[in-house]
């Protein structure tokens, strides 16, 4: 009745809103789709890697005697020699060596147990005999089986037992790599930028190495990695799988982002600044070393610093120059064959061992929280010294 | 009087010196802002002239053309189209997931979301974008692709562990904010008068985002998608970890695939001597790679210029 005075009824009128509720629904369910990935992604994440944050242990009598030295498996008891890990076996003839006293000696000591025997007491799929199984029950009764902060995880290189496998190695790789990215990257990517906001004119040169940024910044990384591979190791003959080529190779991916970020920074520093320091009888390049740049500084650490986390999650070029060898220690030069993380989780997906797959996890957090901080700092550091101009 | 003259000779010595040394930074400045034009033609000509070296031993039309792919034996036959196509169909899945989830994402923290939400819920995403691709490819080999095969076991289908599907959808969930960031900012800079004229004249807020700001942002748009289907061509890690590595001609979504990306690493990984065509096709796979992504990177350039030219925005 009333609707039908109402000059402005719309029969439709229901319906329209209804379809704008709808709408709005859709627009709101996506975002929730799109950041629950996200969570189930990290729960995925948890759920598989803290389980790495421990390792079982064993408490085993040892024998340190001479024919313990010529055969270290006779030094454990035949019933333990399976549940144990072959890398602690391996290494009871260097202990006596490093520690003469414990010659003709039988201790109890805490070893490290057999990967499924690590799987067994975590509750995940193994494969152990009925003998072992029951040896190992036998001792958990006796509170001989014990899961301890699996320190190995974060002091050893990479291994093929995966319960002796950490990341260290594979850190170090990183770094390595890293800071030859960022002091061929920060240098060049800071200078570009300059020419480019503080020098250049609008010139057809000026133009062609604008439109060149954009397009290296939209191609895609395993390109790098045939560029690294073609130049640095075919073409110098630089050595392969280093943290040398490596971080080159990043470098030029990097580049693209220090230069964007470098120039939106400096071209946040007013005009007027420049223009004091030309009043007062100052260069060009006084003014920008000595006024600009400083101003500009802080955000110009905050594009490198993400520049830099973006190189550290990559794996496509590294694995093409060739950085996915089995590195069990440190490398400690950018010329030594080294691995970074991402390569390092990369190789441990690929095991067959069940074990490697919550080190991969591990391997993922731990990347992860690299990262965060990484990026975290960025925010910080863009909080702290903004300028408002 | 002396004085004075010596002064003046000192002060222009000084700056002459101080002229030399301006232009040697200037120079070196230059020298600097080259090295990305030189990366780019290296790229291009390492790639170009070990794709030249292939096209010598192997055929270029059967490249292009020719439906096997076996390089490792004798007799090795270098037919790309399965490979073309494997990349081109995971393609296609990454975007069925990330084209409707990064747009209308983009479309409620831009239009609906008041700025609180939206200044929380954006680094969420970001989030998602600074996720290393070698975690996705674990996600998707461990966690997705199981998934799938159980969830077609139940309704009775077949599934392969390396699945185009599982690795399609992974490479999606990476793209969404590749797409959402984009297409948020250029939604967001679209004229604030187009939406209260169209709002003014009766139009409900669906209406007018359906029929006047998508529209105009519609460029701004169409770059973000051209830019994630760049992204998902290029991306390595999650199909070498979660796709196949058999070339495999078929439209079956369940079955394995393998993609230009998958190729190249397998062919550099491996230990054949670096001038056998095995290797070589690393690079003409890599050649295709950079030309189609190269074209696709002009054109959305082009149409965020021609949004940034039409509503003369600058901050994009």
């Amino acid at each position: 009745m009333k609707n039908k005075n109402n000059p402005f009824y719309d029969p439709s009128l229901k319906k329209r809103h209804a379809s704008a509720k709808r709408f709005k629904f859709f627009a709101i369910s996506s975002l929730v789709i799109a950041i629950s990935f996200l969570v189930f992604f990290i729960s995925d994440m948890l759920q598989k890697g803290l389980p790495a944050l421990q390792q079982s242990y064993i408490q085993v009598e040892i024998s340190y005697n001479q024919k313990s030295i010529d055969s270290p498996r006779s030094a454990i008891d035949r019933s333990l020699r399976r549940v144990v890990s072959r890398a602690e076996i391996r290494q009871i003839p260097r202990k006596i060596e490093n520690n003469p006293q414990l010659m003709n000696t039988t201790k109890f000591e805490w070893i490290l147990a057999d990967d499924q025997v690590d799987q067994y007491v975590k509750g995940n799929y193994y494969k152990l005999k009925n003998k072992d199984k029951k040896k190992i029950d036998e001792l958990k009764k006796q509170g001989r089986v014990e899961l301890k902060f699996n320190s190995i995880f974060f002091t050893n290189g990479d291994s093929k037992i995966p319960e002796f496998a950490g990341i260290k190695s594979a850190l170090i790789g990183s770094i390595l790599t890293l800071l030859v990215t960022i002091m061929v990257s920060f240098p060049i990517g800071v200078m570009t930028a300059i020419y480019l906001e503080e020098f250049a004119q609008d010139n057809k040169f000026t133009q062609m190495i604008e439109v060149n940024i954009n397009n290296l910044a939209a191609i895609p990384s395993i390109l790098f990695g045939l560029l690294g591979l073609a130049i640095f190791i075919n073409l110098f003959g630089l050595p392969r799988s280093s943290a040398l080529v490596g971080g080159l190779t990043l470098a030029l991916m990097t580049l693209p982002i220090i230069i964007v970020t470098a120039r939106a920074a400096l071209r946040s520093v007013p005009d007027s600044i420049r223009q004091a320091g030309y009043g007062l009888g100052l260069t060009k390049i006084q003014v920008v070393r000595d006024h600009v740049l400083p101003l500009a500084f802080p955000g110009i650490m905050t594009g490198t610093i993400i520049g830099l986390a973006q190189a550290m999650g990559e794996t496509a070029p590294l694995i093409i120059v060739g950085m996915i060898a089995f590195i069990p220690d440190s490398p400690t030069s950018i010329t030594e064959a080294a691995t970074v993380m991402p390569a390092q989780i990369f190789t441990w997906a690929g095991m067959p061992e069940r074990a490697y797959i919550e080190k991969t996890a591990m391997g993922i957090l731990t990347l992860l929280t690299v990262l965060i901080s990484l990026n975290t700092i960025a925010v910080y550091l863009r909080k702290k010294f903004e300028t408002k101009w | 009087m002396k004085i004075k003259q010596q002064s003046k000779v000192a002060f222009e010595s000084k700056n002459k010196t101080t002229q030399v040394k301006e232009d040697v930074i200037k120079y070196m400045l230059i020298a600097a802002s080259t090295i990305s034009v030189l990366t780019t033609f290296g790229i291009l000509f390492s790639i170009l002239f070990e794709a030249i070296e292939f096209f010598k031993l192997k055929s270029f039309i059967y490249f292009l053309t020719g439906t096997e792919w076996s390089p490792g034996v004798e007799n090795s036959k270098f037919g790309a189209v399965p490979i073309f196509a494997g990349t081109f169909i995971i393609t296609i899945i990454a975007m069925f997931v990330a084209l409707p989830i990064g747009i209308f994402s983009a479309v409620y923290m831009s239009e609906y979301a008041s700025s609180s939400v939206r200044s929380k819920v954006k680094p969420l995403l970001e989030i998602l974008a600074g996720i290393p691709t070698v975690v996705y490819g674990f996600f998707a080999a461990i966690t997705v692709a199981p998934l799938i095969v159980k969830v077609c076991e139940f309704i009775g289908l077949e599934a392969s562990f390396n699945s185009a599907l599982a690795s399609g959808i992974v490479m999606g969930i990476m793209i969404i904010p590749v797409i959402s960031s984009l297409s948020d900012d250029v939604i967001s800079s679209v004229p604030d008068s187009l939406r209260k004229g169209s709002l003014a004249l009766g139009l409900t807020m669906a209406e007018t985002i359906k029929s006047v700001v998508l529209p105009a942002a519609s460029p701004g748009i169409i770059a973000a998608c051209l830019l994630g289907v760049s992204k998902a061509l290029g991306e390595t890690m999650i199909v070498v970890m979660a796709a196949g590595l058999r070339p495999n001609l078929t439209f079956n979504i369940l079955e394995d695939m393998t993609t230009v990306t998958v190729r190249i690493v397998d062919a550099l990984v491996g230990d054949q001597a670096f001038n056998s065509p095995a290797t070589l096709s690393a690079f003409a796979l890599g050649l295709a790679l950079f030309v189609v992504t190269l074209i696709l990177n002009i054109i959305s350039v082009y149409f965020i210029r021609k949004f940034k030219e039409k509503y003369k925005v600058n901050s994009l």
